[in-house]
C-alpha cells in the first residue's frame, strides 16, 4: 500500500487520506464577472504536472497540502497551510 | 504442425490480410485533422466520409489503432441514463451498435444480456425508479424489478450480499449488450480507409497553430500539416490538446481500472452493476469474467495498476459471488479517464474556431463510440452543433447550466 507522510501524524497509508483536488485562488466574489467565478468554479489544470493539492488524514481531521507529481504519481514534500508554500 | 499449413504461411501467393493502408508520410494539408485513433476518432472520420462526403481527413495517433480507452474499458452498452439529453443521445447509440456487426461485415460480437443496476438503499432503489421512468418516456425498455426477479435472471447471486448490502430491488434494462471493444475501431477504421481518409500511427502532435483565433495548421512528430479542422478525440490527453490552444477546461483526469478472470463455463447471462459494492462484471464470449469498479480516488495521469484495487474490488465480488473464491485474476490494467463535474460528455466548438472537443467520456465513453463519430462529423462538417449535443457543450460551464448525470454515468462516485 502506498504511504502517504501527514505533517501532525507522520506516515500512515494512503487509504487513511482523502484527496479534494488542487489548491486554487478563489477570486474576490463581489468584484469578479460571472465567467471568472465560472472559471475557478469549474476549470482546472487538468495537464500533468508537480501540483499542490490538498488532502486530508481522515482518522485526526488533518488538513494539509501536498507537493505532488501527477504523472509519477510521486509526492515530493506535504506540509500545513501557512507553513510554507 | 501439418506440412501444408507451414507451406501456406511461407507462400508468397497468400498475403497477410492487412485491414489498413500504410501511408508513408504525411500529405501537406488536410480538409480535417482528427487527434487520436480511437473508436470516437475513426467513427468520426468514418462518418465524415460516408455521410457528409469529406474524405481528405487524416486520423493522427500517437500509439496504435485502439490502444488507448477503447481497448481499456469493460465493453457494456446500454442507454439507460437519467437526463432526457442523456437518454436520447445514448439510445441512438444503441439502435447505430445493433447494426454495426453487418455495416462493417466484421463480427463485433455484439451481445446482448440485459443489464441490472442493483439497488441496496432505499435512495437507491428511489434513483432507479426515477431512470425507469424517464427512460419509458423516451420509449426505453426499463423497468424498476425486485429482488426475485434478479435471483431469476442470475440464481448464483447472494441476494444478501454476504449480509453487508441485501439487494432491495434492481433496474433492468433488456437492450443492456456487450461487444468486442477492439473490433469497434477496427471496423470504423477499415471502413473509413476504404473510403480515402488515411490513418498515420506513430504520429504525435506536438501543437496547433492557430492565426487570428482559428485553426491553420497541426504541428506533429513527423511534420507540418495545413488544416482548418481539427477534431480531438484524445479522451485522457484531453487537457494536454486544449493547454496547446490555451483555454481551459473543466475536465480532469484519474485513471479507472478493471480487471478479468481466467475463462470459466458459462453461467452469468446477464450485466450486473452495483453502484454500492463499485463492482460491474459481464462474461465475454470466451468465458473470462471482466469486472470493473469505481474511479481511482485521485488525479493521476498513468496507466498504472494497483493491488489496493483489485483485493477491494475481489471483496465486493465474493460479496455477491462466494462461489467465485478458486477462480483467479488474469490481467490487469487501467486507462486515464477525462471526468467532467456533472458526468456528461463535453462535445461540439469551442473558443477557437475551427477546433472541435469530443472529449469528458470519463467512464461512459465505449458506449457512445456511434453515435459522438455521426454527431461529432455532423458538428465538424457544418460547423453547427448535431440536434442530439447541445446539452454537451462546453459552453454551458460558462452559463452554469450542467446535464447532471452523476446518478447514471457509473458506480462509486
Amino acid at each position: 500500500m502506498k504511504i502517504l507522510t501527514c505533517p501532525i501524524n507522520g506516515p500512515r497509508p494512503v487509504s487513511e487520506f482523502a484527496y479534494a483536488g488542487e489548491v486554487r485562488h478563489e477570486p474576490d466574489n463581489d468584484s469578479c464577472s460571472d465567467a471568472e467565478w465560472a472559471d475557478y468554479v469549474y476549470n482546472r489544470s487538468g495537464i500533468p504536472g508537480v501540483k499542490h493539492e490538498w488532502w486530508c488524514h481522515t482518522p485526526s481531521n488533518t488538513w494539509f497540502i501536498a507537493e505532488r507529481d501527477t504523472t509519477q504519481d510521486l509526492v515530493l514534500r506535504t506540509y500545513l497551510h501557512g507553513e510554507q508554500s | 504442425m501439418p506440412w501444408r499449413l507451414i507451406r501456406y504461411a511461407l507462400s508468397s501467393k497468400h498475403h497477410e490480410p492487412c485491414m489498413f493502408t500504410r501511408h508513408d508520410r504525411l500529405k501537406p494539408s488536410y480538409d480535417v485533422v482528427i487527434i487520436g485513433a480511437g473508436g470516437h476518432g475513426l467513427a468520426a472520420a468514418y462518418y465524415l466520409a460516408r455521410d457528409h462526403g469529406i474524405t481528405n481527413v487524416a486520423v493522427l495517433e500517437r500509439g496504435y489503432i485502439g490502444g488507448g480507452n477503447t481497448g481499456r474499458n469493460t465493453t457494456i452498452i446500454r442507454s439507460n441514463y437519467l437526463t432526457p439529453e442523456g437518454v436520447q443521445f445514448y439510445d441512438a447509440s444503441v439502435k447505430l451498435w445493433q447494426d454495426l456487426s453487418s455495416e462493417f461485415d466484421l463480427n463485433l460480437f455484439y451481445s446482448t444480456r440485459g443489464h441490472f443496476t442493483l439497488a441496496h438503499t432505499d435512495a437507491a432503489v428511489r434513483t432507479m425508479r426515477w431512470r425507469a421512468e424517464v427512460n419509458k418516456h423516451y420509449g426505453i425498455e426499463s423497468e424498476a424489478v425486485g429482488p426475485a426477479f434478479v435471483k431469476q435472471a442470475c440464481p448464483q447471486i447472494d441476494l444478501s450480499c454476504a449480509g453487508h448490502a441485501p439487494i432491495l430491488g434492481a433496474l433492468y434494462h433488456a437492450p443492456g449488450a456487450v461487444a468486442r471493444h477492439d473490433a469497434v475501431a477496427w471496423g470504423y477504421g477499415r471502413g473509413a480507409d476504404l473510403r480515402g481518409v488515411e490513418i498515420h500511427q506513430q504520429t504525435e502532435v506536438l501543437g496547433i497553430e492557430t492565426q487570428g483565433g482559428k485553426v491553420v495548421g497541426v504541428r506533429t512528430s513527423r511534420g507540418n500539416i495545413a488544416t482548418t479542422k481539427v477534431l480531438s478525440a484524445v479522451a485522457g490527453f484531453t487537457p494536454r490538446i486544449t493547454d496547446m490552444l490555451g483555454f481551459r477546461t473543466p475536465i480532469y483526469i484519474h485513471p479507472l481500472q478493471a480487471m478479468v478472470s481466467e475463462p470459466v463455463k458459462p453461467w452469468l447471462n446477464p450485466i450486473l452493476v452495483s453502484g454500492s459494492l463499485h463492482v460491474y462484471i459481464s462474461q465475454t464470449a470466451r468465458g473470462e469474467l471482466v469486472m470493473g469498479a469505481s474511479l481511482d480516488p485521485y488525479e493521476l495521469h498513468s496507466n498504472r495498476s494497483t493491488l489496493d484495487f483489485a483485493e477491494g474490488l475481489c471483496g465486493h465480488m465474493l460479496e455477491m459471488f462466494p462461489f467465485l473464491s478458486h477462480v483467479k485474476v488474469v490481467r490487469q490494467w487501467a486507462g486515464m479517464a477525462d471526468m467532467t463535474p456533472d458526468f456528461a460528455p463535453i462535445m461540439g466548438k469551442t473558443p477557437v474556431e475551427g477546433f472541435y472537443l469530443d472529449a469528458g467520456w470519463g467512464t461512459w465513453g465505449f458506449k457512445a463510440t456511434p453515435i459522438s463519430g455521426k454527431t461529432m462529423a455532423y458538428t465538424v462538417a457544418k460547423d453547427t452543433p448535431h440536434p442530439l449535443i447541445p446539452g454537451f457543450s462546453l459552453q454551458r460551464f460558462a452559463d452554469f447550466s450542467l446535464t447532471g448525470e452523476k446518478g447514471a454515468a457509473s458506480v462509486g462516485h
